[in-house]
């Protein structure tokens, strides 16, 4: 019997967000975290609230919090996660909760929007397509995988004091991920918007990004190639 | 892009690259002080250490370089910790008493250095 202890808030009729236990029968199965909770849903208590879609890794709407540590519930096994028969689900820290285990993310997006996530080269597109070397393209292995689940950037300290100055671990791996791009020209505006004491520099490479990422992607990384870009730039 | 005045050179890029070289004056200094204190002190031969100039810049180099080094640090931790978001609708005013606190109090400590070596 695993003992579940919930993260529960309805703003419409809690005062203050509390935790919630449940005794969850796996019949001894490692079953998946988000299994965990459709389970709960289903024979418990039906009002729990979480955001799921694909169920296997590829949306990256059920990041959460289990256990102290961020992931997302689809292929979290409980195995990785559980110590005992104990397990804590809260949702992503840092972001206001809007209800049970949904975060508000729209300072995460607004960071995201800030790094202008998508190609910009104003000369006359070819007929086909803007081609690259292999070499190049693979220039954007471990950038382009991102799922924005948001497990990152809410793992990350920085992120929670500063989330509307500092871009944070996700929107840095993406902002490094088209200075990275052989195809793209905006290098210079780019590195400019970045320049700044909150929106790279607040980044002291603890970390936490790197451990929670479930693509296995590496934000710290990328922000030290951003940093060396800037360095580069202004030398 | 993110403006801050208080910071100490107002680019985040100089402000990481003063911390890091700071940070290589005050190794310097401290593993050379260390190295003296290991061996046989006593008040004639600090004394006589501290008459030399060079001890007396590399001292200025590193009082100088602790206090860029203390302020960075010291802006991150109250511009992570007192805000508005963190303390309330005070927060800006307590941070930037606390700011104005630290600063009287590096430029104070230099100063002090600088009076204690070169007098």
């Amino acid at each position: 019997m695993l003992q579940v202890s919930l993260y529960r808030y309805n703003p419409e009729t809690d005062d203050a967000p509390f935790m919630q236990d449940f005794s969850v029968e796996t019949d001894g199965k490692d079953l998946m975290v988000l299994d965990v909770l459709e389970l709960i849903k289903a024979e418990h208590d039906g009002s729990v609230t979480y955001r799921r879609s694909c169920r296997e890794g590829v949306c990256g709407s059920d990041g959460l919090n289990m256990n102290g540590k961020n992931g997302l519930a689809c292929i979290t096994p409980l195995s990785e996660t559980v110590k005992g028969d104990k397990l804590v689900i809260r949702p992503l820290p840092g972001l206001p909760v809007i209800r049970d285990l949904v975060v508000d993310m729209s300072l995460f997006y607004a960071q995201y929007e800030k790094v202008q996530p998508y190609l910009q080269n104003p000369t006359p597109a070819p007929a086909i397509e803007r081609l690259q070397t292999p070499e190049e393209r693979a220039q954007l292995d471990g950038l382009y995988e991102c799922i924005l689940c948001a497990c990152c950037s809410t793992s990350c300290p920085s992120f929670w004091w500063n989330p509307d100055r500092f871009v944070g671990p996700a929107g840095l791996l993406q902002a490094y991920r088209f200075l990275a791009d052989s195809r793209d020209t905006a290098t210079e505006d780019r590195l400019s918007k970045l320049d700044d004491p909150f929106s790279v520099f607040r980044c002291h490479g603890i970390q936490n990004c790197v451990n929670v990422c479930p693509k296995g992607l590496n934000p710290t990384k990328a922000i030290g190639h951003i940093r060396t870009m800037l360095l580069n730039r202004a030398t | 892009m993110v403006t801050s005045v208080t910071s100490f050179s107002r680019t985040g890029l100089s402000d990481w690259l003063v911390q890091r070289v700071t940070s290589l004056v005050l190794l310097s200094y401290f593993l050379f002080i260390a190295y003296q204190l290991l061996g046989s002190v006593d008040y004639t031969s600090w004394r006589a250490l501290f008459d030399q100039t060079w001890m007396k810049v590399f001292t200025l180099m590193a009082s100088l370089s602790l206090a860029a080094h203390a302020w960075i640090g010291l802006w991150s931790v109250f511009t992570d910790y007192l805000t508005e978001r963190m303390l309330g609708p005070k927060g800006n005013a307590i941070r930037l008493l606390c700011q104005l606190g630290a600063s009287l109090s590096l430029v104070g400590y230099v100063i002090w250095i600088i009076v204690i070596v070169w007098s």
